[in-house]
């Protein structure tokens, strides 16, 4: 990418001359000669990267950018030592067009919407605000400084060039400013604001091309420059996520998609000369809740790891061809005064303008930014190489003293990047050591205060204080009544829900610890209260708790560390993986042979799996408190599940009878039920490899297969009539299962279900998981509703009476079914009856809108395929 | 909203509690508004379904105990005054309130009785100690289930042993508040009513 702008080539000379005559091979450099060089330097900047990295001491020190930058600086003095000419510059095209977008979508992408919408109000302050005040008032000082005779005479420039310059220098870096905070593992509140100040460059590159010739012309062009930039990226936002909606037969590509249209959106607000980083910005934020409901899970592990390798890679690119480029000399005028006025400017009045802001904002902010903020966000205004692209594209012509200009911008990139970048994380450990260190904290204040925090989230949720809460619920409803339902997959509409998020990362982690147990890796005796607590506490602090931390001005607090972006992906990593190495296996491989028997299989997917977890972490709970008598797990177990407790407790000693009957020593029993299962209900499978692939969206590394062949024809005309064709195998039903089936478990009480299920191995799971299921589904229904809006007593009441109902129509079928009456579990034996339904709850899951009446038919679904699965494997 | 509230709260009620709580006239209001709408059953009362039904507080280890703290001994329905007069707990304490301390009853918001909101939640039989159950109980909700029991027994044997000063292996309010006493309580148990 930098080659195409730079110049000739490193070494030109072994292509010049093809050799006369046939010949073997023959030497093409000049054909791979571009793709090559961009290579070579993304390598030559990744090795780098790794040598860094190999020092701890250094990289804790020195941010990864000083260091790069650094590089860059010596690299370039070996090219222009040995090319004697200066080569290998940071072109503004190719920053602009390759380099900065990535960044800018990775952070927009990943920015946490809710606490950037909380804080939208400051943000824009600062951004709007703050960028027309550090513009002017930079410009206007510089120039009076000019005007007073203090600079070079041959600096040639008006008001106006020093406006321009003023506007430009003023615009903090979003890349550098990401890449020291990140490190720094600043308050994300605060991250936030700082990094919105990146409206700054979005809206610099506004007025920097008009060319401040008009005060109002600029003034109105910097509003329709940054509103129109947004515009378009919430039109992107809108197309990508309404085309992610329908990936779901070509899963492999949807990752493509995010990038593409992000892309395409940069391009076209670039095009008509609107704020590209606005619209990818905002893109970026917009997009993310629908794509990744619609997304499978590993397409968003794609875009996740893609965008970070992208953003990764030029920010590295940037800072180290931002070193090359400072050695060009010939391109910079030195003016002491100009450089040394510039500092001082740009440090001074960005601390003023901070401090007056939140001033005035604090009046309105529920928890007011501190001083520690205000230091931090005065002195993390970090230039960087939009400041340097923007000063390289100046017209010589128009403007004069560009050379100096742009001397005085290297130096004061130099400066902000290396200086301010070493020193912030420094001040900003002192800050907080100054602030907390008067005594040695306790166990005991650790532990109440994080009481505290507990309970001023909760005070504050029920004290509903959010100011402009009442504009986000109208959003919200807004959002549940048409954006959602237009933009997102009939399934995974109803999944994505915020709290429901949160409550997903929790199962994720439990069923971390779960696994761990399991397989006897307990983790290291931790007594250091802090890091527990706000490991789990986390995933409500990114809403209140966030906030609130930081009024407390705790910058380099523990819980912050955890919520900051790299390393929650890390946890997310690990996650992952040990998830995928020993939890969902046979799950997902269950799910994904049924789904051949319908029109739309994978739409169960995602809800499947979330519940799963959900239900892990529920039996985990149970199966603790009965193992240890603790009677608290269980009480936090309620905790947890409030809303959906009523419904699903009576079943939750179920499974775990299921679990234990077969080990009684607890350590062990965990993975058996996996493991049996596998071996027994993989052979079953003749159908597997077709459905594998017909699937796309299937995992391929699972170890259980439950295959429900045309066996359900027989118990269920309709249900199967779509999968006919697919799966033509001939099938007859021995009985032995079916009544087996009748008898099991929804017969009789827990003890009876455990002690039936000890006699059937290859039962195990899949009883077991539809006791999961069930939970799950009662759970859902009430989880499910909108925050504040629906009842959850009316959920629990109307939880009920579907019930009853459904074992009503189901002893239709199967007399016996109505002792089933009272157990929530029943109801997926009884769906049998109501298969007719099936289907077209399913097709409607996808193509209409959400109707509450459909959420009978679509929760019951995915129970039934289990009990079929569970049939074909008991009589195979 | 907002109207609708104030229509409903009569103007001698709002003094009546402005004076007990502290609360400033359109805070009140505010609250009221938003009782209101917690208030599902429309009753003027709020019961522990009403506070369930706050998604966030479903997520919130210590919700439930949190929400018990509304209610006195043996209700199950909590009236505005009764809501209010929990919520006055966490009011900030405002610089000229500091110096009226001395004179008439303790305020609601003042430091002691910000920790004793926090102590009755751990205290469940309110012999007015922390026993070590009590406190584990409170521990492991708080952890979750990423530490094992015995490291959480640990972890409670010692916070006893390091508050505890007449070795009664349980932590009294008078403890409590002794080994929170560097602590800016005042701080850490305020949120910001908006005005």
């Amino acid at each position: 990418m930098h080659p195409p702008g730079s110049g000739p080539p490193a070494s030109p000379g072994p292509a010049a001359v093809p050799p006369a005559g046939a010949e073997l091979l023959r030497w093409q450099w000049h054909e791979v000669q571009v793709p090559c060089l961009v290579v070579a330097w993304i390598l030559v900047a990744s090795l780098a990267k790794i040598v860094f990295h190999l020092s701890r001491k250094v990289t804790s020190v020195v941010p990864e950018s000083c260091l790069l930058i650094l590089l860059g600086l010596g690299l370039g003095g070996i090219v222009l030592a040995v090319a004697k000419k200066p080569k290998y510059q940071l072109e503004p095209n190719m920053f602009f067009l390759f380099l900065l977008p990535p960044i800018v979508l990775d952070s927009g992408y990943f920015m946490p919407s809710r606490l950037f919408f909380d804080n939208i109000g400051a943000i824009l302050t600062y951004a709007v605000v703050g960028t027309l005040w550090n513009s002017f008032t930079t410009g206007t000082a510089l120039w009076g400084l000019h005007q007073a005779g203090l600079m070079d005479p041959g600096v040639e420039a008006g008001l106006m060039d020093f406006l321009l310059f003023g506007s430009l220098i003023s615009a903090v870096d979003p890349v550098a400013v990401l890449a020291v905070f990140e490190e720094v593992h600043v308050n994300e509140t605060l991250f936030i604001i700082v990094l919105y100040k990146v409206f700054n460059s979005f809206v610099e590159l506004g007025p920097e091309h008009i060319h401040a010739t008009d005060y109002v012309k600029g003034v109105a062009s910097f509003f329709l420059v940054s509103l129109g930039g947004t515009a378009v990226g919430l039109l992107f936002a809108f197309l990508l996520a309404l085309i992610t909606r329908f990936t779901k037969r070509v899963r492999i590509i949807e990752p493509l998609f995010v990038f593409l249209l992000a892309y395409v959106a940069y391009l076209a607000a670039e095009m008509v000369s609107l704020s590209a980083i606005l619209a990818v910005t905002f893109c970026g934020i917009c997009c993310k809740k629908y794509v990744e409901a619609n997304i499978s899970q590993k397409s968003r592990t794609t875009v996740k790891y893609t965008m970070k390798t992208l953003a990764s890679s030029s920010e590295t690119i940037i800072f180290m061809f931002l070193g090359m480029s400072a050695v060009d000399t010939s391109k910079w005028t030195w003016d002491t005064a100009l450089v040394l006025g510039t500092l001082f400017f740009i440090l001074l009045f960005r601390a003023v303008g901070v401090v007056l802001q939140t001033y005035v904002l604090n009046r309105f902010r529920l928890i007011p930014l501190d001083r520690i903020d205000q230091v931090v966000m005065s002195y993390g205004g970090l230039r960087g190489a939009v400041a340097f692209a923007l000063v390289i594209l100046l017209d010589k012509a128009k403007v004069k003293a560009k050379d100096y200009f742009v001397a005085t911008t290297i130096v004061v990139v130099f400066f902000t990047v290396i200086v301010q970048g070493l020193t912030i994380k420094p001040l900003v450990t002192w800050l907080k050591v100054k602030r907390s260190d008067h005594h040695k904290p306790t166990l005991n204040e650790e532990l109440h205060e994080h009481a505290f925090d507990h309970i001023l989230a909760a005070v504050e949720d029920i004290v509903g204080h959010h100011g402009y809460h009442y504009w986000r619920d109208k959003w919200e409803q807004f959002d549940k009544k048409y954006l959602s339902q237009l933009l997102m997959r009939k399934s995974a509409y109803k999944l994505r829900d915020e709290i429901w998020d949160v409550y997903y990362k929790l199962n994720i982690r439990d069923a971390i610890s779960f696994v761990d147990q399991g397989g006897h890796v307990l983790s290291a005796a931790k007594l250091a209260l802090p890091s527990m607590p706000s490991r789990t506490s986390m995933s409500e602090s990114s809403v209140t708790n966030l906030l609130r931390e930081s009024g407390s001005g705790a910058c380099l607090d523990l819980q912050v560390i955890d919520t900051v972006r790299s390393r929650r992906d890390k946890e997310d990593a690990a996650m992952h993986h040990v998830l995928r190495g020993s939890l969902y296996k046979p799950r997902r491989r269950y799910k994904a042979s049924y789904s051949r028997h319908f029109i739309s299989p994978d739409k169960q997917e995602r809800q499947d799996k979330e519940i799963f977890r959900q239900n892990m972490k529920r039996r985990l709970e149970t199966f603790k408190s009965t193992k240890h008598n603790v009677c608290s797990s269980k009480s936090k177990a309620r905790l947890k599940e409030k809303g959906r407790k009523k419904a699903s407790d009576p079943q939750i000693p179920a499974p775990l009878q299921d679990m234990g009957h077969d080990a009684p020593n607890g350590k062990t029993h965990r993975n058996i039920p996996w493991q049996e299962a596998a071996p027994v209900l993989v052979t079953v499978s003749s159908d597997e490899e077709e459905s594998d692939s017909s699937e796309t969206e299937r995992e391929d590394d699972e170890g259980i297969v439950f295959v429900a062949r045309a066996t359900d024809e027989v118990l269920q005309g309709k249900v199967t009539q779509g999968s006919l064709d697919v799966c033509p195998s001939p099938c007859i039903i021995p009985p032995s299962p079916t009544l087996a089936e009748k008898e099991l478990p929804w017969k009789g009480d827990q003890a009876d279900l455990a002690v039936y299920v000890s006699s059937e191995t290859t039962k195990i799971v899949p009883v077991d998981m539809q006791k999961a299921w069930n939970q799950s589904i009662s759970s859902l229904e009430s989880i499910a509703s909108p925050p504040g809006i629906e009842a959850g007593v009316q959920h629990r009441r109307f939880a009920r009476p579907m019930l009853e109902k459904q074992p009503q129509s189901a002893s239709q079928a199967t007399p016996e079914q109505v002792s089933r009456f009272q157990f929530p579990s029943h109801v997926p034996k009884s769906s049998r009856s109501k298969s007719d339904s099936s289907p077209e709850g399913v097709e409607q899951q996808e193509l209409q809108p959400l109707m509450g009446t459909e959420e009978q038919g679509r929760g019951l679904l995915p129970a039934e395929h289990r009990r079929l699965a569970f049939s074909r494997a008991s009589h195979i | 909203m907002g109207s609708r509230a104030s229509t409903l709260l009569r103007d001698e009620e709002i003094e009546e509690i402005k004076k007990e709580t502290g609360f400033s006239h359109s805070q009140i209001t505010r609250l009221y508004s938003r009782f209101t709408s917690l208030d599902k059953g429309e009753n003027g009362t709020l019961s522990r379904e009403d506070f369930q039904r706050i998604p966030e507080l479903a997520i919130n280890p210590l919700g439930d105990r949190i929400i018990n703290a509304f209610f006195s001994e043996g209700e199950d329905q909590v009236n505005f005054r009764g809501f209010m007069r929990t919520l006055a707990h966490f009011r900030p304490i405002e610089d000229n309130e500091k110096s009226k301390d001395q004179n008439g009853p303790e305020p609601l918001n003042s430091r002691s009785n910000k920790l004793h909101f926090a102590f009755r939640l751990y205290d469940l039989d309110k012999d007015d100690k922390i026993s070590r159950d009590e406190l584990l109980q409170v521990l492991r909700m708080m952890v979750g289930v990423n530490i094992s029991d015995e490291q959480l027994g640990s972890i409670a044997d010692r916070t006893i042993q390091e508050a505890d000063q007449d070795g009664d292996c349980a932590i009294s309010f008078a403890e409590f508040v002794k080994v929170l006493e560097k602590v800016d309580v005042e701080q850490k148990m305020s949120i910001r009513f908006l005005h």
